[in-house]
């Protein structure tokens, strides 16, 4: 009963995870029907941001001595906005002119995933194999309840991710530019109408989107605090898998199935040899968009005759 | 005559390739490079089937390669050697010549059936949530032989070398080189049939309209089918091949990273174009290849001259930040890859005088 | 035996009831007009009958055979063939592919054959070969065989369609708007095609249509649908003077014209 409770607490942290990426996947991909490959990798690239930040202000290069706490009040937003900037320059730069031509979709994709290969190859090119580790930035703390441990920066990530999903839900379906990215999904060429550029939706989207990937990966790095370029291929591509789950293109989608895939890889690996996990998960995964083909929240599309 | 020049010059240098590689005229390592080639287009040119004719976006196409290997090698190291996996060889050595071909085939059909855990949702749905079917799949795939510990599981499986040399036992030609011929031959030759045929051209008309085509009397369920089988079919015998080129696989040679290379011959040499897939497979091939000593020869010359620091190495990593750039270069402009949607026939028509296709 | 009954068609679409207990017994060598406002569930009609939407209620029997739980492929290859509201053709396939791949409902050889390329193989692609490229003789299309879609005229590609349509050899031809972005000129010229079709085919016609010139100088039976319902059916001349109908639909339009 136990160690079923411990790994709940298990399950809700990777969720957070998964549920932070998925975020940004599904943002991407309401507002421009884009599968942003790269995303993942935006999560990696925001741990070593964070990584980077985090050991400046530690350093010598800071001439008067910050406190952690100080440190970490400082990192967290520079780690969302450096990895937005990451975000929006990738669009920039390799998405905005294909749209610009009018260029099939899948070519748009094909160049995301790309761009993930660079981001994770370039890194380990110039930054070398050598793994490094993010700073402590919090005391860890124990709690045990019954039996169960749980440290605050646990509870801190579940937290968090449950934050962001509250402010994401408030900000697209309250606020103007939130309700113009809805729009957007639905007609891209309505949107002007509304006063709103489409450049501008979806600037925000990518800086709303990577901005959390920022976050995620700062959080991660902190739970795990062994960097590698190649840890945001395989987290990316799970939270991708668990979007689509959730429905892409919807948020609370994305949240729930963050959650979902991990709960399915905690439990099986609780009850089976951990190399079953990725099986299981994924066949259960098939399994559902068996059943429902455009996901748990998606909203089929009718072709038109 | 005229008509059969190109088939004869095609004919001539396979040949000279097997009499050079038979006389130790080939270094191993040239060798070695020629075979991938031959897997590399059937793997691109399979690919090109689902991702380019029929339009959808399969991005776990090594799965099935990894099906095929491992079912093929399976099959010729029970069969023909003495292993761990059921002991003693169920067959004479000196059979594995004229039952490699056969076994190739079985690594296929296994992996074609496969096929159908993507052929079958694509009934159902099609586009973004077909590619995450596929990548799923290639996960599991993965995973599942990972898990069976008969073959090895993450450790991988070994024991094919001692078929090759069991038929180099039997006749001391170089068997693999010639494999590798014939079987891209054949597999592409089922391609260019299948895609020229009524039958096939219903794949086309399925990318292009779907409503229309099932209006028009294509079976568009059938025809998905037969595209995602035929495909993961022949990736399965690139599979086998490759095992038995390397005689030594393990699952994760197969990985996601093994589908984008993948994509990236396809795209590179354009969607719904058999000859540009086939392109594309040499010039892949060739450029990583070359990327193994120009990045070197780079660091060295970029040392020499002090742009670089001391302590910085150009690693052969850059070949992966290379490759991706240059297509999304080619994707801003020229997306349509080295011939999308033509032939080289359609590009150069004089060509069509000197050969002839059935 | 009528070609096709139409029994009590409704069909829902989540709250939207789209059609409501349609009625339609269609005799063999018929040319029957489909008209009403925009949005009255015509093509729902089209799509339903060709086997593309499953019935919510009621039956379709074509040629003595229920179509309920076939597929739109199989309907099709009862005798059934179709045009579309906004041209539907293979853009990237040429003329002589498009018009081939209807054939597929009767290849007459398997996978297999077309792998070895068998003499069962080519005779048949030799012979689906030849009858397309007799359609597209008898429809005056030869000289642009190998021309893609996406590069002719709109009235060509509506002479495309309607030739890739008739090469399924139909029993009964269903036509979704033939006229639609023709100009005047291009109706005449439609007008006489369709009947220059109904006379060389022993086919049936459905069609549905906006264009009163085109329905009046063809239609032997004219239906008139609006939201859902059927509100009127009868001949041309009758049709023209029903108040029911001038007053749902053809207004001033139909004052016009007559």
């Amino acid at each position: 009963m136990e160690t079923l409770f411990q790994n709940v607490v298990n399950a809700l942290q990777w969720g957070s995870f998964y549920a932070l990426i998925a975020l940004g996947y599904t943002l991407v991909y309401g507002v421009l029907q884009l599968i942003n490959f790269a995303h993942g990798d935006i999560f990696m690239v925001g741990a070593y941001i964070a990584f980077f930040v985090a050991s400046f202000f530690l350093g010598d290069a800071v001439p008067f001595d910050l406190s952690r706490t100080a440190v970490l009040a400082l990192t967290i937003p520079l780690t969302m906005i450096l990895t937005s900037c990451v975000g929006v320059l990738l669009e920039r730069i390799a998405y905005k002119p294909l749209r610009r031509k009018g260029a099939h979709r899948l070519y748009v994709v094909i160049t995301a995933l790309m761009c993930g290969l660079i981001l994770e190859n370039g890194n380990l090119a110039l930054l070398g194999a050598s793994r490094r580790s993010l700073p402590e930035l919090i005391d860890k703390t124990v709690y045990t309840l019954g039996g169960i441990a749980v440290t605050n920066l646990k509870l801190w990530v579940i937290f968090t991710a449950v934050l962001v999903f509250v402010i994401l839900q408030f900000v697209v379906m309250r606020t103007k530019i939130g309700m113009a990215m809805r729009a957007v999904s639905w007609d891209k060429f309505a949107l002007p109408l509304m006063g709103i550029p489409l450049d501008t939706v979806i600037l925000f989207t990518f800086i709303l989107g990577s901005g959390i990937a920022g976050l995620g990966g700062m959080l991660f790095a902190m739970s795990y605090p062994v960097l590698d370029p190649y840890m945001g291929a395989m987290v990316g591509w799970k939270a991708f898998i668990a979007a689509v789950v959730g429905g892409i293109g919807d948020i609370r989608g994305a949240f729930i199935g963050g959650f979902l895939l991990a709960f399915i890889e905690i439990m099986v690996a609780a009850f089976l040899p951990s190399t079953f996990r990725d099986l299981f998960a994924f066949t259960i995964l098939l399994a559902i968009l068996w059943w429902r083909p455009t996901g748990l929240f998606g909203v089929p599309h009718t072709t038109k005759i | 005559m005229k008509k059969y020049t190109l088939n004869i010059l095609a004919l001539v240098v396979c040949l000279l390739l097997v009499v050079a590689a038979q006389m130790d005229m080939l270094d191993q390592y040239v060798l070695t490079i020629i075979m991938f080639i031959g897997i590399n287009i059937i793997f691109a040119s399979s690919l090109n089937l689902v991702n380019g004719y029929m339009g959808e976006f399969s991005c776990g196409h090594a799965g099935f390669m990894c099906i095929g290997a491992y079912a093929a090698s399976f099959l010729s190291v029970t069969l023909f050697t003495n292993n761990k996996i059921l002991g003693a060889a169920l067959l004479p050595p000196y059979l594995a010549p004229w039952l490699f071909l056969f076994i190739l085939l079985v690594g296929g059909i296994v992996a074609a059936l496969f096929g159908l855990v993507v052929a079958l949702p694509s009934f159902r749905t099609r586009g973004d949530y077909l590619a995450i079917i596929t990548i799923a799949a290639n996960y599991i795939i993965i995973s599942l032989i990972e898990n069976i510990d008969i073959i090895g599981g993450p450790r991988g499986l070994q024991g094919m070398r001692k078929v090759m040399n069991a038929m180099r036992h039997t006749l001391d030609i170089p068997w693999m080189l010639i494999w590798v011929i014939i079987v891209t031959g054949i597999s592409l030759l089922i391609l260019y049939r299948l895609v020229n045929s009524t039958y096939g051209k219903g794949i086309s008309a399925v990318c292009q309209d779907e409503v229309a085509a099932k209006i028009m009397s294509v079976n568009t369920d059938r025809v998905k089918m037969v595209a995602f089988m035929v495909s993961s079919g022949l990736a399965g015998v690139a599979g086998g091949l490759y095992a038995h080129m390397y005689g030594y696989i393990n699952p994760q040679a197969f990985n996601i990273l093994k589908s984008t290379e993948g994509l990236v011959m396809v795209y590179l040499g354009g969607m719904a174009s058999l000859s540009g897939s086939v392109l594309a497979a040499i010039l892949f091939t060739l450029l990583v290849e070359a990327l193994r000593f120009a990045i070197p020869a780079v660091d060295g010359a970029l040392h020499a001259i002090h742009v670089l620091p001391d302590g910085f190495e150009l690693s052969q990593v850059w070949k992966w930040v290379l490759i991706p750039l240059i297509l999304i270069l080619l994707m801003q402009f020229r997306p349509e890859g080295l011939l999308g949607n033509r032939e080289l026939t359609d590009v150069f028509p004089r060509l069509r005088r000197w050969f002839t296709l059935k | 035996m009528a070609l096709l009954e139409v029994e009590h068609l409704t069909q829902r679409f989540g709250g939207l009831q789209a059609l409501t207990d349609f009625n339609l017994t269609l005799e063999e060598r018929e040319i029957l007009a489909l008209i009403g406002p925009n949005g009255a569930g015509k093509t729902t009609v089209f799509n339903v009958v060709s086997g593309f939407y499953t019935p919510t209620e009621g039956s379709v029997v074509f040629d003595g055979k229920p179509t309920r739980g076939l597929k739109t492929n199989e309907v099709t290859s009862l005798g059934m063939a179709r045009t579309f509201q906004n041209i539907r053709l293979w853009k990237d396939l040429t003329v002589l592919d498009n018009i081939r791949i209807a054939q597929h409902h009767n290849l007459g050889y398997s996978l297999l054959d077309a792998f070895l390329r068998t003499k069962k193989y080519r005779i048949r692609e030799r012979e689906i070969e030849e009858k397309s490229r007799n359609m597209l003789e008898k429809m005056g299309l030869t000289e642009y065989a190998a021309e893609f879609p996406k590069n002719l005229p709109y009235g060509l590609q509506r002479r495309v369609e309607l030739t890739r349509a008739l090469s399924l050899e139909p029993k009964l031809l269903l036509l979704d708007e033939p006229a639609a972005g023709l100009n005047s000129a291009d109706v005449g010229e439609l007008i006489g095609l369709i009947r220059w079709i109904y006379d060389n085919f022993p086919i049936t016609i459905w069609m549905i249509e906006h264009q009163m010139q085109l329905v009046m100088s063809l239609c032997t039976r004219i239906m008139v649908l609006d939201f859902g319902k059927v509100i009127a059916r009868g001949t041309p001349e009758e049709i023209r003077v029903n108040p029911v109908v001038i007053n749902a639909y053809l207004g001033e339009e139909a004052a016009q014209c007559c």
